[in-house]
C-alpha cells in the first residue's frame, strides 16, 4: 500500500492526515492501520501525566531536547480537553514545544479528547502506532491535566511519569488512590517553590506504606526534582537526570521481563476498543440515524419499558448468536 | 462515520508580542466548535508551516500587528506550498491598510480581517469558505 510505504519512510503529511482520519473515524483509515499493525512495537512510549498547570508540556519540551541530544527521533502526542458544550477545543501544549517545529527528527501532534474520559483521546493508541511505524524511537504521550481517575495512560506507556508541584498538599491526599498508584517515576516540578521538601516527604511516606509486593520487581518509583525551567543550566541538568531515570526504568522492564506484561495490557485494551467500535458503535449509529433512539428514550420516560429490556431487544435484532 | 471536525491554527508570525487578539480568536473558534491549535508568539513562517502540516489543519489564521504583514503572510503561504501543502488555506488579520489587501490576495491570502471585524463575521466566513479536507 502506497500510504504504508510513505509512513514507513517517515512522511509527515501522510502520517498527520492518517491520524486525522483516525480521529474522525474514517473507515479507510482503519484498513491502513491493519497494514501498519504488524510493523509496530519498536518505539519506547513514555506517558506524562499530572494536574493542569503542573508543567507537563514544558517537561515534554525538555525531554525532547534530551532525547534529540542522544540521537533519538521523538514523536509527541499532546492531548487537551474538548468542550462538552461546543465540541471545540484549544490545543495549546504545542506553544511550549515550538522550538522543535523545524527539527525533522521531531513530530508533534495535538489531539482533543473528543469526549474520552480517561485523560487521553480515543485515537491515541492508533496514533502511537503511526508514529512507531514512522520510525520514532521515543514517543512521549502527554495527557490532559488530570485529577484522580484519568489513568488510561498506563494502557499505552512503557514508563509513566506523574508530575506534581508543591503547594497542593491537600490534593496529594485526594489523589493518593488514583493517579499516585500509576507512577513509575515521580517528578516534583517547580521544586524551587516553597513546599517541595514537604511534597517529597509525602510521596516517600506514601511509598513506604505501600504493601511490600508493590515493588516486588525491585523498582520503587524514584522522585526527580525539577526546578525553574527559565534557568537553562539547572533545568537542563534535571532533564538529563529525568531522561537517565526513564532509560533505567526501561532497562529494568527489559531485565525483569516486564515489558511483555505492559505490551499485553495495551493489546487487551486495543482489542476491547476495537470490539466497541466494530460492534457497538455501528448499532448505536444505526439506531440514531433511523431515529429509533428517540422513540426508545420516550418509552423510557413514559415508563413503558426499561433500559435492559430495550437493550436485550437490540441485541436479539443485531447479534446472530446471543451472549 | 464520525463527523469531520475543522482544525484551525492560530499563529503569530514575526516579532510581535501582542497576542490578545489571537487569543480572543482562539477562544472564539473553540466556541464555534473548531479544534484550535495555538502556536504562541514570535513564530517564523517556517515554524508555522511545519506545525500546520504536523497538525493537519484546514486553515491557518495569522495575526500581525507589527506592520510586517506584507512580508510575513505571503512567506507562510510560500512555505506551505514548498512543503506540498498548498491545500491549507491561509487568512490574516491585524493592522492592515486597505491598499495592502490586493497584494496579500495576490499572494495567496484568502481573506483579511481588520479591527472592527466582528467575531461572528469571521466565524461565518470560515464556515462558508473552509470545509474539512477530505
Amino acid at each position: 500500500m502506497e500510504k504504508v510505504k510513505k509512513i514507513k519512510a517517515g512522511d509527515v503529511r501522510t502520517a498527520s492526515r492518517l491520524i486525522r482520519n483516525l480521529e474522525d473515524g474514517v473507515k479507510e483509515a482503519r484498513s491502513t492501520i491493519k497494514h501498519l499493525f504488524p510493523l509496530t512495537g519498536k518505539a519506547q512510549v513514555v506517558g506524562i501525566t499530572g494536574s493542569p498547570g503542573a508543567g507537563k508540556s514544558t517537561l515534554v519540551d525538555g525531554l525532547v531536547e534530551q532525547f534529540r541530544k542522544r540521537g533519538k527521533t521523538v514523536g509527541v502526542l499532546a492531548v487537551d480537553p474538548t468542550s462538552p458544550f461546543t465540541g471545540g477545543a484549544i490545543l495549546g501544549d504545542r506553544i511550549r514545544m515550538q522550538r522543535h517545529a523545524e527539527d525533522s527528527g521531531v513530530f508533534v501532534r495535538s489531539l482533543a479528547t473528543r469526549g474520552a474520559l480517561g485523560g487521553l483521546a480515543k485515537a491515541v493508541g492508533d496514533a502511537i502506532h503511526v508514529m512507531d511505524v514512522m520510525g520514532m524511537d521515543v514517543i512521549l504521550v502527554e495527557t490532559v491535566g488530570t485529577g484522580q481517575q484519568e489513568v488510561d495512560i498506563i494502557n499505552h506507556s512503557h514508563t509513566v511519569l506523574v508530575v506534581l508541584i508543591p503547594g497542593m498538599g491537600d490534593e496529594i491526599q485526594a489523589i493518593k488512590a488514583g493517579i499516585m498508584e500509576i507512577a513509575d517515576v515521580f517528578v516534583i516540578n517547580k521544586a524551587d517553590r516553597e513546599g517541595s521538601s514537604k511534597l517529597r516527604r509525602e510521596i516517600m511516606a506514601m511509598l513506604d506504606m505501600a504493601p511490600p509486593e508493590t515493588f516486588a520487581s525491585g523498582w520503587r518509583p524514584p522522585i526527580v526534582r525539577v526546578e525553574n525551567a527559565f534557568e537553562p543550566d539547572s533545568f537542563g541538568k534535571s532533564m538529563e537526570e529525568l531522561t537517565d531515570t526513564i532509560a533505567k526504568h526501561h532497562e529494568h522492564l527489559v531485565a525483569k521481563d516486564l515489558l511483555g506484561s505492559r505490551i499485553r495490557r495495551k493489546a487487551a485494551v486495543e482489542l476491547h476498543e476495537a470490539i466497541r467500535s466494530c460492534v457497538l458503535e455501528p448499532i448505536l449509529n444505526h439506531l440514531v440515524a433511523e431515529g429509533e433512539i428517540e422513540g426508545m428514550i420516550q418509552k423510557l420516560m413514559d415508563k413503558k419499558t426499561d433500559p435492559y429490556t430495550l437493550a436485550e431487544e437490540v441485541a436479539r435484532r443485531f447479534l446472530k448468536e446471543g451472549v | 462515520m464520525a463527523e469531520r471536525k475543522l482544525r484551525v491554527m492560530v499563529a503569530k508570525p514575526g516579532l510581535d508580542g501582542h497576542d490578545r487578539g489571537a487569543r480572543v480568536l482562539a477562544r472564539c473558534f473553540r466556541d464555534a466548535g473548531f479544534e484550535v491549535i495555538y502556536t504562541g508568539c514570535h513564530q517564523t513562517p517556517e515554524q508555522i508551516a511545519a506545525a500546520a502540516i504536523q497538525e493537519d489543519v484546514d486553515l491557518v489564521g495569522l495575526s500581525c500587528l507589527s506592520g510586517a504583514h506584507r512580508y510575513l503572510f505571503p512567506a507562510v503561504k510560500k512555505q506551505l506550498v514548498e512543503r506540498g501543502a498548498d491545500d491549507i488555506m491561509v487568512i490574516g488579520g491585524g493592522i492592515i491598510p486597505d491598499q495592502d489587501f490586493q497584494y496579500l490576495y495576490d499572494n495567496g491570502i484568502k481573506a483579511i480581517f481588520t479591527p472592527g471585524a466582528t467575531l461572528d463575521s469571521i466565524v461565518e466566513w470560515i464556515n462558508n469558505n473552509v470545509k474539512p479536507r477530505e
